[in-house]
């Protein structure tokens, strides 16, 4: 089949677009991986319930942008106080337990949303509903809205971790739990806080995402099973990684559903795993060996 | 263990065993496949406790291992004519051994959650070729097949009832345990368990680990191939669902509930989750994994050690 350049162009604009989508939903479990040592099944389910709480108050106000700001909130919310009943009796324990309350609440969250919405998918309407010609195509401006909201917050949340006071105490949490103890900080807040920011980040990609697909029960799904594979591509705590290995996988995976449905162009994203696992185990992107 | 401890387990065991040979009898019918089921469930978690319970990896992949031996079987039923019991658990072994071996080779490359992590999304691969290579696996409709007959080639040869399959599923699943149980106290078992405790030390020692490791995989999914096999003739029907990573999921939960580090634990496990979902799912219809999920969590939290825990020492004698 002949391939024209300008569906390689547009595959690259659709790869980028999802790849940050993607980015703001691994940075969110790799920020809770790095600084918790917790591996976040629930996440996407995180993500399914702030689409929802995004959904119902759209209905409310008709604002997508009170949407967007409500969902985070309630769903940092929601996350502080799983945190708080699920996983801080666990802590000093092996980090696998985490993984079993997680995929606990997973099953939970998941079933409830089915309980509370129905099966029916709900949709989110777009906040504008531009277009631009790009070749032959009409390509709808909020997809680009989305990909540089994305990569807003994420470059937010670097400069956080960076230079805010908060962000230099999670820092420190991470390297040395003790001594930041002892110096003061108080550990036990910042965990709840971390997770609480992970989880509002899952919530907003969610919002975000609501307009491109329709709001199900499942929706969490797909999205966290690539974004398990995106953090372990770019090495497990590692936000750049995560964001460069986020645009790697998901262009990848537009261009080969070129040739492919989109279905097995998944495939792409599995093969890079192991490849990466096979070559550089620590990942594409980490710096120090594991 | 002391000899009078070992009476007492082989004792307890003979009379678990005996129970089970009667209970098809005196069942009715539904609680007969139930209890069936409950058996290849608990081969399954089984199989995974090698790994979480005595090589301290915690697999979230086995459902790829039951799948391929499931479709392994399914081919076999399918293609030879009139089906043959004995050439679908040969076909269904073979095909989740040389998944087995694929996802070991891997995935022992990693420890701790990367190793769950990975052979969740190996289990994934096979779950998405499984799905979309409609041509083969028939895709999201599956495959149906006929159950064989049960026989030995020039002694006899009847076909299954719910009875004898009942029979023929506990003579596998008893074998199997005592295989893998006599596996766990043999040297390389001590390895195993010595992995788990400090697996620096064990190298340091000059134990090749990730050859242990890797072995310990393919027993594990090997075991895993052999449950999927019994699975698969017991509802004559392979679906992609069960290669997708909540079978997985709920193998860990089995194994969690009901004791890892005993092999017993996960099939008490297994029963005690279809139980409540059972009986759950008769209240809240298909919401039922709400209620299971917090009993679940509860149990992680409160009761680390699972139903069985408290004998673990004495279940390893």
């Amino acid at each position: 089949m002949d391939i024209a350049f300008e569906q390689i162009l547009i595959q690259t604009v659709n790869g980028v677009v999802t790849g940050m989508i993607l980015a703001l939903v691994a940075s969110g479990l790799t920020l809770i991986f790095g600084i918790m040592d917790v591996v976040n099944f629930a996440h996407g389910e995180l993500f399914m319930l702030g689409a929802y709480v995004g959904v119902i108050t759209m209905a409310a106000t008709g604002n997508f942008w009170i949407a967007l700001v409500v969902a985070s909130l309630i769903i940092a919310l929601l996350g502080a106080a799983l945190y708080l009943i699920t996983l801080r009796p666990l802590l000093g324990r092996d980090p696998l337990n985490t993984i079993l309350a997680t995929f606990g609440l997973s099953l939970v969250l998941q079933n409830y949303a089915l309980w509370q919405f129905g099966p029916v998918a709900r949709k989110i309407e777009e906040p504008f509903t531009g277009h631009f010609t790009l070749f032959y195509l009409d390509y709808p401006w909020y997809r680009l809205v989305i990909a540089m909201l994305s990569a807003g917050i994420i470059g937010a949340l670097w400069l956080f971790l960076k230079f805010g006071t908060y962000g230099i105490w999670i820092r420190a949490t991470t390297q040395d739990r003790m001594m930041a103890q002892a110096m003061g900080i108080p550990v036990p807040m910042v965990l709840t806080g971390v997770f609480a920011l992970g989880s509002g980040m899952a919530a907003a990609s969610g919002v975000l995402f609501g307009p491109l697909v329709g709001v199900n029960h499942a929706m969490g799904l797909d999205w966290v099973l690539k974004a398990f594979i995106v953090v372990v591509v770019g090495g497990m705590g590692s936000l750049g990684g995560s964001v460069a290995a986020s645009i790697l996988i998901s262009l990848l995976e537009a261009y080969a559903s070129l040739w492919v449905s989109p279905a097995q162009a998944v495939i792409v994203s599995f093969v890079v795993l192991i490849l990466t696992l096979l070559f550089r185990p620590t990942g594409l992107f980490a710096r120090v060996p594991r | 263990m002391t000899r009078s401890g070992a009476r007492l387990y082989w004792t307890g065991f003979c009379v678990i065993l005996a129970l089970l040979i009667v209970a098809p009898l005196v069942l009715p019918e539904f609680w007969r496949r139930f209890l069936t089921e409950i058996l290849i469930w608990g081969l399954l978690a089984m199989s995974s406790d090698i790994l979480i319970g005595y090589t301290g990896m915690v697999s979230f992949g086995h459902s790829a291992f039951f799948g391929l031996g499931i479709y392994g079987a399914a081919a076999a039923l399918l293609t030879v004519q009139p089906p043959n019991l004995w050439l679908a658990i040969l076909s269904g072994l073979a095909s989740s051994a040389a998944v087995a071996a694929f996802v070991a080779y891997f995935s022992t490359r990693l420890r701790d959650i990367y190793f769950a992590i990975t052979t969740l999304i190996f289990s994934q691969i096979f779950y998405v070729i499984i799905f979309t290579w409609t041509e083969v696996t028939g895709g999201e409709n599956g495959l149906t097949f006929s159950r064989p007959r049960l026989g030995i080639p020039g002694v006899f040869s009847a076909p299954f009832t719910s009875v004898t399959l009942h029979w023929f599923v506990l003579a596998v699943v008893a074998a199997s345990y005592l295989v893998l149980r006599r596996i766990t106290q043999s040297p390389f078992g001590m390895v195993l368990q010595s992995i788990r405790e400090n697996e620096t030390r064990t190298r340091a020692i000059g134990y090749p680990v990730e050859r242990y490791k890797i072995v310990a995989v393919m027993l594990s999914g090997l075991f895993a191939g052999l449950a999927g096999v019994l699975y698969a003739i017991q509802n004559r029907f392979a679906a992609p669902d069960f290669v997708f990573f909540v079978v997985s999921g709920e193998v860990v939960i089995y194994n969690v509930v009901g004791g890892i580090g005993t092999l017993v634990g996960p099939i008490v496990g297994a029963g005690f989750f279809l139980l409540l979902r059972e009986g759950f799912s008769r209240f809240f219809t298909e919401y039922y994994l709400i209620p299971v999920g917090i009993i679940f969590i509860a149990m992680v939290i409160f009761m680390p050690q699972g139903l069985l825990g408290f004998m673990r020492r004495w279940l390893n004698g």
